[in-house]
């Protein structure tokens, strides 16, 4: 469980570690940006994958902040998962943050590993992708060619695969502040506190006008893990007006999970279906707290 | 002798250094030095030949100082690692070659041996090493072996590593006095031990004294240490090993030798450099070893009471591709499966059998959990058939406090009789049900179904044989300055022998507890011993340390008595001071009296100072030192027990399921423990809680995923689930209960029966049994997940599995059960008349 030998690298700037991408990428050498390392890093000790140049960008000034607006939430490419977690502000304009964060694996792995960085693994059964895309939010992508931001549902291609380019770095990361008087929520099953989780689910519910002089019309919409190669959004909206059942019925039918050593894709579709509507009603319980307060 | 320090809850000595940092572990050895580090090239495949190996490229990584391959041993080491434990029925034992010769039997098995700079290096050049397989189908299961279609070892055909049937009294006619008999399978998968340190091994050559010192993070030094001998053909008093810290041990590191204890010293000695090998967690799931694979086929009959009159079970145990340890593991489930109860008739018959698989060596519990499973699982059937209580039919069948020593008809893991020596099974249970409001659940489970929640209970009873033979040994040295040394050859992973020793030794001398030094599993201070498994080391050492000291004080007693001029009967020792008895101001130090133990008194010290004031008796026909007497305050004793000791517990727990993603949380666990006189309670309580913690992994979480390719799926922290502390009921915060019932033993000079694995044993037993109770329908297959739960509820709502009803004990029943106790007391007294 050593690394191969790779090449180090520590620029000090977001344009020297672009420049440096640059060359690698030019001269054909497999480089991978090296941030909180909780996942790279593993996976070199255990030759997993074996990138011959690592661009360690934790000296890189500037990148270590949290940008709070009325609009949303920007987070830099070095923001450890805790500071955002612990971040009131940020919070306060966007709950989901938080939320989901608190099931970002455990307290050690949360103060290093960065949100972005798990953003750019991609992995699908990460927490904060599906917060990225439930938000509507973005990654924003330096190269030496110049600044883009990818929109959420542009950004994850694959498990484990972003739309970032060899030589492009993920600048920071926007999620769109939580809509006037929305209800969030997020809910996960894992086998042990802070795993992987099995099925999860995040959820932003907003009352809208009352329809006719009866309930009120209720926009439903819940991102979901684990059950999908790439994080999946549903509008659930008619499904929530027609009942619970419906609920677990469109989810369980829009999912498509797999079989692993740890669940059954039955079991994991299942689950789904009941997180979600747990989701949902805590979502709406807190809008009721609200309204209430 | 005054009791000071016995049963106090004394802190651990030992926890100021673990847990700041300073504790010295395998690793530790050497650093800063140029040591240098191996790497093993291990098999990726189960089962294969090996055609040839190629190591060309990998020489040439910078860095690399020697590769060695199989062909590169001659003589013993050349042969394949010892059978420790043989055993007439294991009629094919197969163990490894301490380097792969021509075949590979299981994934991660050692190939090659890389030494080099640095780990790193070592790593580069391993993954250069070319080797050519034939691949051959792998056998990854008890059922694949069972088939023998496919083949772990060439020349075992049938997969049958061994066969061992043992029968006590007439089965036919138990089962003829049966009025209800049931039939079942059950099933236990793998775990294992996983301490947190892997192995390691680090060895030092010294040329100019032809000597070897080896450390190793091992249960057993002083057999590593023969082994080493042996292999590499040195002189046994020019080997030295040492146990350094050791981050747990848990069983695994009581086999030995591993092929890198036999091949880091013959690198060592090759290269003339010292050479450190530190086990990584991938190395430690393929190729240590692993435990619990068992499936179980049970016959039972019982009369309308619940009582067993007749025990048939017939099982297989998946023993892996090697049987170092030979067959202790199905031994000890085949006769600790009886528990605290008294079968009419049992027949117990068992297959281990070959996998291509990492090899099963004992893991804390040994082959207990699964003989627990089967035969509280057993009783929970009887009382399901019969619409009884749970812990009505456990009762009836309980052998009774009078019928100490009991003698269950079989032979132990120890070769010896299965003969308990003490406990009292009855009050055990007694304590355990008003602890958890056994028969008053009513309100618990309404409160559950309020929060939408399914409340189940359940309980387990064990026995368990510690303490075994054949010895262990103490020496216990006085110092001038009054400190005491104590060595004990028994090795030490955490578990706070160092104060438990000390307290035993400063209780028996009359010493302050301060001023005792303890040392394990150095080969320096204790040549002979045989190592820290089976819950034995208070019992071994406990004893051990007890009878040096008790050596060590009558000379000090005799030596003081002559300075003093009195009779020694007429002295005791006081907070390090003889003294006489009601005339405390005759006195002299215990370090003084350590002096004059010497007739060689330069005053180098104030304590040889001193003793010049004491003249003593001098004879001067008679040598300086008497014929049969030493120079020097030390005692040295061995205990050897006639057979084990056996301590009993009784284990409940209530869980939690969630009626919609069959998510299984347990509220609370309750133990009631009786291990007889308790050194040190806040270890033992340790002891059983981290025990708990293990058993709960095996019930819920633990399991090796083999593929049908025999790959281990999930080798690592991540996928391999070892529970967290979030996972396991905290004393502290009210969710686990412990209890202590003390029935001392009769075997031993400090009446104590071993605690280090009881806190595993029950757990599967009785967390299947809670769970059934939640869900109502059958578990007999543990561990188990929400998904597993959920896929047995699919079954079960589909017709396939039965209801498990719940009994509450009815009034009726307990007076029956008091007068059936009433009935077997008058009989034993008739009998004694």
């Amino acid at each position: 469980m050593k690394p191969a030998p790779f090449r180090m690298y520590a620029p000090h700037t977001v344009a020297q570690a672009v420049a440096t991408l640059a060359a690698l990428e030019a001269e054909g050498q497999h480089a991978k940006v090296l941030a909180g390392g909780q996942s790279l890093v593993p996976v070199l000790a255990m030759r997993l994958a074996e990138p011959g140049h690592l661009v360690d960008i934790n000296g890189v000034a500037g990148l270590d902040a949290i940008d709070v607006s009325s609009a949303g939430v920007r987070v830099g490419a070095l923001v450890r998962h805790a500071e955002l977690l612990r971040h009131a502000e940020a919070n306060r304009v966007q709950p989901l943050l938080s939320q989901a964060l608190n099931l970002v694996a455990h307290a050690t792995i949360r103060n290093r590993g960065t949100t972005v960085g798990s953003l750019a693994h991609a992995d699908p059964s990460g927490e904060m992708t599906a917060v990225l895309v439930l938000t509507g939010g973005s990654v924003t992508a330096v190269s030496v060619r110049g600044e883009r931001e990818i929109p959420a549902a542009e950004f994850f291609v694959g498990p484990l695969e972003s739309s970032l380019a060899a030589d492009e770095l993920a600048l920071s990361a926007f999620f769109p502040a939580a809509p006037a008087g929305a209800g969030t929520a997020f809910v996960e099953m894992a086998r042990r506190h802070g795993d992987y989780a099995l099925s999860g689910v995040g959820a932003v519910v907003i009352p809208g006008p009352s329809r006719d002089e009866g309930a009120p019309t209720i926009s439903v919409s819940c991102g979901f893990l684990s059950v999908s190669e790439t994080p999946l959004v549903l509008d659930l909206s008619d499904a929530w007006a027609a009942g619970e059942d419906s609920v677990m019925a469109v989810v369980r039918a829009a999912i498509d999970p797999q079989d692993d050593i740890h669940a059954s894709a039955d079991y994991r579709r299942h689950i789904t279906g009941i997180l979600a509507v747990r989701a949902i009603r805590e979502a709406l319980a807190r809008v009721r707290e609200e309204q209430a307060a | 002798m005054g009791q000071r320090y016995f049963g106090e809850p004394i802190r651990r000595t030992e926890d100021i250094r673990l847990t700041t940092g300073q504790g010295h572990y395998l690793d530790d050895i050497g650093a800063g030095q140029p040591v240098l580090e191996a790497a093993f090239l291990r098999s990726p495949h189960a089962n294969a030949r090996i055609r040839s190996i190629d190591i060309a490229d990998a020489l040439d990584v910078e860095g690399v100082r020697a590769i060695y391959l199989y062909e590169d041993l001659a003589g013993p080491v050349a042969e394949p690692l010892p059978v420790l434990i043989p055993h007439p029925a294991l009629t094919a034992p197969r163990t490894p070659y301490a380097l792969a010769k021509d075949r590979v039997h299981h994934v991660g098995q050692a190939v090659a041996m890389v030494v080099a700079e640095n780990r790193y290096l070592a790593e580069d050049a391993a993954e250069r090493i070319v080797v050519d397989y034939e691949v051959l189908p792998a056998v990854a299961s008890l059922d694949m072996a069972r088939a023998a279609e496919r083949h772990a070892h060439d020349d075992v055909p049938d997969n049958i590593s061994a066969h061992l049937l043992q029968t006590v009294g007439d089965l036919d006619a138990g089962f003829a006095k049966a009025t209800h008999t049931l039939e079942f399978d059950l099933h236990v998968e793998r775990s294992a031990s996983t301490p947190l340190e892997g192995k390691g091994v680090y060895a030092k050559w010294d040329a100019d004294d032809s000597s070897l010192r080896v450390y190793s993070s091992t249960q057993a030094s002083t057999s590593v240490r023969a082994a080493i001998a042996a292999k590499l053909e040195i002189p046994l008093l020019k080997v030295e090993v040492i146990a350094p810290d050791v981050g747990g041990g848990f069983g695994v590191k009581i086999a030995h030798p591993w092929p890198e204890e036999i091949m880091v010293p013959f690198a060592a000695i090759r290269l003339g450099q010292p050479v450190k090998w530190a086990e990584d967690r991938r190395e430690h799931f393929i190729s240590a070893s692993h435990e619990r694979g068992q499936d179980h086929h049970v016959r039972v009959g019982f009369d309308d009471n619940g009582v067993v009159t007749a025990l048939d079970v017939l099982f297989y145990h998946d023993n892996g591709a090697f049987t170092p340890y030979g067959i202790i593991n199905p031994i000890i489930t085949s006769t600790q499966l009886l528990g605290p109860y008294k079968p009419g008739a049992y027949r117990v018959d068992f297959y281990s059998m070959y996998t291509n698989t990492v090899q099963v060596t004992p893991y804390r519990g040994a082959g207990r959990p699964q003989g627990v499973f089967v035969m509280e699982r057993t009783m929970d059937k009887i009382a399901q058939a019969l619409g009884r209580d749970r812990a009505e039919v456990r009762a009836a069948n309980f052998i009774q406090p009078d019928e100490f020593p009991y003698d269950q008809g079989l032979i132990f893991q120890d070769g010896r009789p299965l003969i308990y020596d003490s406990g009292n099974y009855p009050h055990q249970l007694t304590m355990l049900k008003d602890m958890i409001g056994w028969d008053s659940m009513g309100e618990r489970r309404a409160d559950a179904a309020s929060r939408g929640k399914l409340l189940g209970v359940g309980m387990a009873c064990y026995v368990e044989g510690t303490g075994v033979g054949p010895y262990e040994g103490a020496h216990v040295h006085i110092q001038t300055d009054g400190t005491v040394d104590v060595a004990t050859g028994l090795t030490s992973q955490g578990q706070g022998h160092q104060t438990m020793l000390a307290q035993i030794t400063a209780d028996e001398l009359g010493v302050p507890f301060e001023k005792i030094r303890v040392v394990t599993g150095d080969t320096r201070r204790f040549g002979y011993a045989v190592g820290t498994f089976a819950s034995r080391t208070a019992v071994m050492s406990g004893s051990a340390v007890a009878l040096a000291a008790r050596a060590a004080k009558a000379k000090a007693l005799r030596v003081a008595a002559n300075a003093l001029e009195c009779n020694e009967n007429d002295l005791e020792i006081v907070d390090g001071v003889v003294q006489m008895k009601g005339a405390p101001d005759t006195k002299i130090d215990l370090g003084t009296v350590a002096v004059l133990s010497n007739p060689l008194r330069y005053a180098f010290d104030k304590a040889a100072q001193a003793a010049t004031q004491f003249q003593g008796v001098d004879d001067f026909d008679k040598p300086p030192v008497a014929e049969d007497d030493e120079p020097g305050l030390e005692g040295k004793d061995y205990y050897s027990p006639p057979r084990s000791t056996f301590a009993s517990g009784m284990h409940a727990a209530v869980v939690e399921i969630d009626p919609e993603t069959f998510d299984i949380h347990i509220d609370k666990y309750y133990v009631v423990h009786d291990c007889g006189r308790l050194v040190n309670p806040m270890i033992v309580a340790g002891q059983v809680h981290g025990g708990v913690a293990q058993g709960i992994g095996g019930a819920l979480y633990e399991k090796m995923e083999y593929d049908e390719d025999g790959q281990l799926q999930n080798a690592s922290f991540m996928d391999f689930l070892m529970p967290y502390v979030t996972e396991i009921p905290q004393k502290e915060l009210g969710q686990l209960e412990l209890g202590h019932q003390e029935t001392p033993s009769p075997l031993n000079p400090i009446g104590v029966k071993g605690a280090g694995e009881a806190g595993v044993i029950p757990v599967s037993a009785l967390i299947a049994s809670a769970i059934e109770d939640a869900v109502g329908f059958p578990v007999d297959s543990m561990p188990i997940s929400p998904n597993d739960l959920y896929r047995l509820h699919e079954r079960f709502a589909a017709g396939e599995l039965p209801h498990v009803e719940r009994y509450a004990a009815s009034p009726s029943a307990a007076t029956r059960a008091r007068r059936g106790a009433a009935t077997r007391t008058k009989k034993s007294a008739d009998t004694s008349s």
